[in-house]
């Protein structure tokens, strides 16, 4: 059972909000999806999953880059070439 | 020489398109002059790409996803991109931030998910060939409640370059048409390696649908047929199946104990990976402008609490919870071991037969509205996610109608017998035209 | 009993490939402008995905068996998740439960003297982020600019165990392993940024504290005094030192709290789902590891005669160490000592005071110099002014003259056979400073040399000491001292 606060808690790691509105609804449902998820207690077995693709790798070769008018294109805000992002604390 | 371009501006009632190109243009090829649409996760360049999100609205890629190049490269026409659950997670095309996809049998009714809008573009008539993507069935779960035909292929032999990745472990890019013919016609032109996927494998895929299905052995789940499946779906299941007996196949029963917990296995790796691939999504390099004058993590939270729909977010949620630390034993790690127990039974049953069969959904495609619950949602997707947690090849073919709605026939295969499971779903198709 | 000081570092350095770790942009990004050596990839753009550089992975792996770790049979790179402008996908791909390779040692002069082992957890390649630029004030508002050029850079981060007992133990690791990297032609010094340490210090019975942000070698050694001696005051006032991760602030000297309201990270760690694993432990052994610093030392000993201490001075660093062997090609037996001696103790002082770079410095021009010294055809002093010149002349990019060229021009050839100007000059000495004299005659220490020195002004360098002693004392004696 995961409560209103932790649903907060997570939210805030995952930096995606939740409005006060649906905090409700979502911790219930939240809940009841974790309950279905505890069927994975009835797994058994060590799982050791046989990798037969290992070592994929390439050369290292230069390769264009994006001009930087594509780079910034999609950024809302950019200065002097730079993409613009809030402060830092 | 100007550039060849094929008219586009059909009527649209049912919401399949999110954009169209009404002058698409195409050259030589296999392909050349075939409209094709695109589902809206799959990026092409210059044109806006989505994945029916606010969060990317606007967004217009740099670059083509590898399969949208070899659309390309055989002549097609790009027509335009299609409607789907939200970054992929649903399975009605309902979650779509931009209005729901109607299935052309019933507006009243979903056409499925996450594909939804390529389903329905052809079963509409809109176009005859579209790309989606299988996560958890989002290929075959429109291809069925549409009345048309979808593949997923084998994990790794459809690259993934340029798919925005919703779970990069289950997810594989694969080929919608109206008949199994059209399918493979797709599948052959976006089959094979691509160096810019570490996950592709290679093995491409040139091959007409064979009409062969004397002394196939087709495995019947018990798991498939049981109290979860609406019961006339399950007949008109057997039914087909059993067409395909008197063809020259048999059966034999098998059981996918596994099962019990595939799902709740699917929805934690799958939740997992999507709150780690979107992340991203922050506004500062694409998408909304996040508010400069707020601190970033203020900034970032009211950005995409906004972009995102509410489903994406508790998928978000979800996932973040099961990889946090004190939880990744017991949710990832375990679902992992479940996934190597379904590759397990399903390796012990193809020991005995050639190909798997069953309903694609259990039940026909619900109304609008219908499911509310997140939960009962989810449990719509027991009969198509195993395949995807074992990387197996599964088509989904028309196989009929229930209380007037299509419902599909869903063959599973060995890894990298794609051509095999489509032969099988050829065979029934050419039976019953 | 002193305290004891345990310190432990992670140390970043980008690894020198053409390219980044996960695409095929060019790693050359500082000369030029932001945002120009990007891609799909390393921009993470969505549907873009990372492709791993084999050379990374040599790199890494020469490392790893210069440095005597075990590699591990199986590797693999897993996400770690947290948000911040500089990440573009919000994870950076590195190495978790999996690294490349664990163990292994680095031997460094402890600080009794002598040899010691630095032993090594473990050893992984991560991707370096992107790069932050904090502009704005509090009027006109704050915000951060950002540039990705180096985001996807491949980075090999080293991590000690806490072996290290004081500041300059963990700067002699350091040295150590930038002079191994180099050796091994995986890194470039040279290039800004190319060398970041985090480091964890402790005074035994006390919390850890992990100081983050260093960025220079001396800055290695800054933020760890200053934060021995800020932990060692807490504890003498009675108070506690917190377990916290602090930033070291270069410019003012200081480390500071670096605590925030947020919770600590739960990086919520897992396999990268698209990359596939590593299983290179069978590439070791065809790995041949070039002439390492240790070996080097060694050589320079038994071949060229050089002292300990040269010698490890010499090949602390890969450029002067190729910079002496080139200086005294040719002529092990004869050079080699006063090179070593004039390389090791008075060449890199002058180049560190005038901020000025090896490169600048024609091995040709330096032998000759010492060649000239060995002949014994200018005194030591001026072999020191002729060596400020020629730096000088270099430095501003004239026409360097050649040592030789410098002596005939300044005439600061050797006044051996002329004793006149010597004797002169003593004459002139004695007489001008009487007290010196006195001193002298009273037994006093130092006044022998005040005089030298004087005599010395006035033949500007040029006498011969020995010549000017003997005639100093001689005339010393005449006046009855």
């Amino acid at each position: 059972m995961v409560s209103e606060h932790e649903v907060q808690h997570i939210a805030e790691l995952a930096d995606v909000g939740i409005n006060t509105d649906e905090l409700e609804t979502f911790t219930h449902q939240f809940n009841a999806i974790l309950d279905y998820f505890d069927t994975l207690d009835l797994v058994r077995g060590d799982g050791a999953a046989k990798d037969d693709m290992v070592n994929v790798m390439r050369e290292d070769k230069i390769e264009p880059s994006l001009p930087q008018e594509d780079v910034l294109r999609n950024a809302p805000a950019q200065e002097d070439g730079f993409i613009k992002a809030p402060r830092v604390m | 020489m100007a550039a060849r371009t094929i008219v586009f501006e059909p009527a649209d009632p049912c919401h399949a398109f999110l954009t169209t190109c009404s002058r698409a243009e195409y050259s030589d090829g296999p392909l050349a002059g075939v409209a094709v649409a695109v589902k809206d996760n799959i990026s092409t360049k210059g044109i806006e790409t989505t994945c029916a999100s606010k969060i990317l609205k606007g967004y217009v890629p740099p670059y083509d996803a590898h399969v949208v190049g070899l659309l390309k490269a055989a002549g097609a026409a790009v027509v335009g991109k299609t409607n789907m659950d939200e970054f992929g997670m649903g399975t009605t095309t309902e979650n779509s931030a931009f209005g729901p996809t109607l299935n052309p049998s019933d507006t009243g009714r979903v056409p499925g998910g996450s594909s939804g809008g390529s389903a329905a573009a052809i079963a509409a008539g809109m176009v005859t060939m579209a790309l989606g993507t299988d996560t958890g069935g989002s290929i075959r779960c429109p291809a069925a409640f549409c009345g048309i035909t979808g593949l997923k292929p084998t994990y790794g032999r459809v690259s993934r370059f340029g798919l925005i990745a919703y779970a990069n472990s289950l997810e594989q890019i694969g080929p919608l048409g109206k008949n199994v013919s059209d399918v493979a016609t797709l599948m052959g032109v976006i089959a094979g390696h691509d160096h810019r996927d570490s996950t592709s494998r290679n093995r491409p895929f040139s091959h007409s649908p064979k009409n062969e299905i004397k002394g196939l052995k087709i495995g019947i789940p018990e798991e498939y047929f049981g109290p979860g499946v609406d019961p006339e779906v399950a007949s008109v299941v057997r039914k087909a199946i059993g067409r395909l007996v008197e063809l020259g196949a048999t059966t034999v029963p098998c059981s996918i104990p596994s099962m019990q917990y595939a799902l709740a296995a699917y929805y934690v790796t799958c939740t997992s990976e999507a709150s780690s691939n979107l992340a991203r999504f922050d506004g500062v390099r694409y998408g909304p402008a996040p508010d400069t004058k707020k601190s970033w993590h203020d900034a970032y939270q009211e950005v995409r609490r906004e972009g995102f729909g509410p489903e994406v977010r508790r998928r978000i949620l979800l996932g973040t919870f099961a990889l946090s630390s004190g939880y990744y034993g017991k949710y990832y790690a375990k679902a992992q071991v479940a996934r190597q127990n379904v590759k397990a039974d399903f390796a012990r049953i193809f020991a005995g037969v050639d190909v798997i069969a069953g309903p694609t959904m259990p039940s026909i495609a619900f109304k609008l509205g219908e499911k509310s619950d997140p939960l009962s949602m989810y449990l719509a997707d027991i009969l198509t996610v195993p395949a995807n947690l074992a990387g197996i090849p599964a088509i989904s073919v028309p196989c009929g109608k229930v209380r007037g709605m299509p419902v599909g026939l869903q063959i599973m295969g060995k890894h990298f017998e794609d051509e095999r499971v489509m032969d099988a779903a050829y065979a029934y198709e050419q039976a019953v035209i | 009993m002193e305290d004891q000081v345990i310190i432990g570092l992670e140390v970043h350095c980008q690894l020198d490939t053409k390219s980044k770790l996960f695409c095929g942009c060019s790693t050359d990004y500082r000369s030029d402008g932001p945002n120009t050596h990007v891609c799909p990839v390393c921009l993470g753009l969505p549907g873009a995905m990372p492709v791993l550089n084999k050379r990374s992975i040599e790199y890494a792996m020469r490392v790893a068996k210069a440095l005597n770790c075990m590699v591990l049979e199986e590797s693999e790179f897993s996400r770690k998740n947290y948000f911040y402008p500089d990440l573009d996908k919000a994870y950076q791909i590195t190495q978790y439960d999996k690294p490349l390779a664990e163990g292994g040692y680095l031997e460094i002069e402890s600080d009794e003297g002598g040899e010691k082992k630095v032993q090594l957890t473990r050893i992984h390649v991560e991707e370096d982020p992107g790069r932050l630029v904090h502009m704005g004030n509090a009027e006109r508002g704050k915000y951060s600019l950002v540039d990705y050029n180096r985001a996807g850079i491949p980075l090999i981060e080293i991590v000690s165990e806490p072996d290290m007992r004081s500041p300059k133990e963990a700067r002699k690791f350091l040295n150590k392993l930038r002079a191994t990297l180099e050796y091994l032609s995986v890194f470039d010094s040279d290039k800004e940024g190319s060398l970041r340490v985090d480091a964890n210090i402790s005074i035994k019975g006390s919390e850890r504290v992990e100081v983050k942000n260093i960025t220079s070698y001396k800055g290695v050694e800054k933020a760890l005094t200053f934060e021995i001696t800020r932990q060692k005051n807490l504890l003498r006032r009675g108070q506690k030192v917190d377990r916290e991760t602090r930033h070291f602030l270069e410019a003012r000297g200081v480390t500071q709290s670096a605590r925030s309201k947020e919770q600590e990270h739960d990086y919520r760690y897992f396999p990268e789902p698209d990359l596939r694993p590593l299983r290179v432990k069978s590439w070791v052994d065809a790995i041949v590891l070039p002439e390492l610093p240790d070996a080097r030392r060694g050589r320079f000993m038994a071949q060229y005669g050089c002292s300990l201490n040269h010698a490890r001075t010499l090949t602390g660093d890969l450029k002067l160490a190729n910079f002496f062997e080139q200086v005294v090609r040719g002529d092990p037996a004869g050079l080699s000592g006063l090179a070593a001696t004039w390389i090791a103790d008075t060449l890199i002082g002058e180049l560190n005071y005038r901020d000025m770079s090896l490169d600048r410095v024609e091995p040709a021009a330096v032998t000759e110099l010492v060649e000239i010294l060995k002949n014994d055809l200018i005194t030591d002093k001026s072999g020191i002014e002729v060596l400020r010149i020629m730096l000088d002349q270099c430095l501003k990019n004239e026409s360097c003259e050649t040592p030789a060229a410098i002596v005939t021009h300044l005439n600061l050839g050797k006044t051996t056979g002329d004793t006149g100007a010597i004797t002169t000059a003593i004459e002139e000495a004695i007489n001008e400073n009487p007290k010196a004299l006195d001193d002298y005659r009273a037994g006093k220490a130092g006044a022998l040399n005040f005089l030298v020195g004087q005599v010395m002004k006035k033949t500007r360098g040029k006498a011969d000491p020995g010549t000017l002693n003997r005639l100093l004392t001689e005339a010393l004696k005449t006046r009855g001292a």
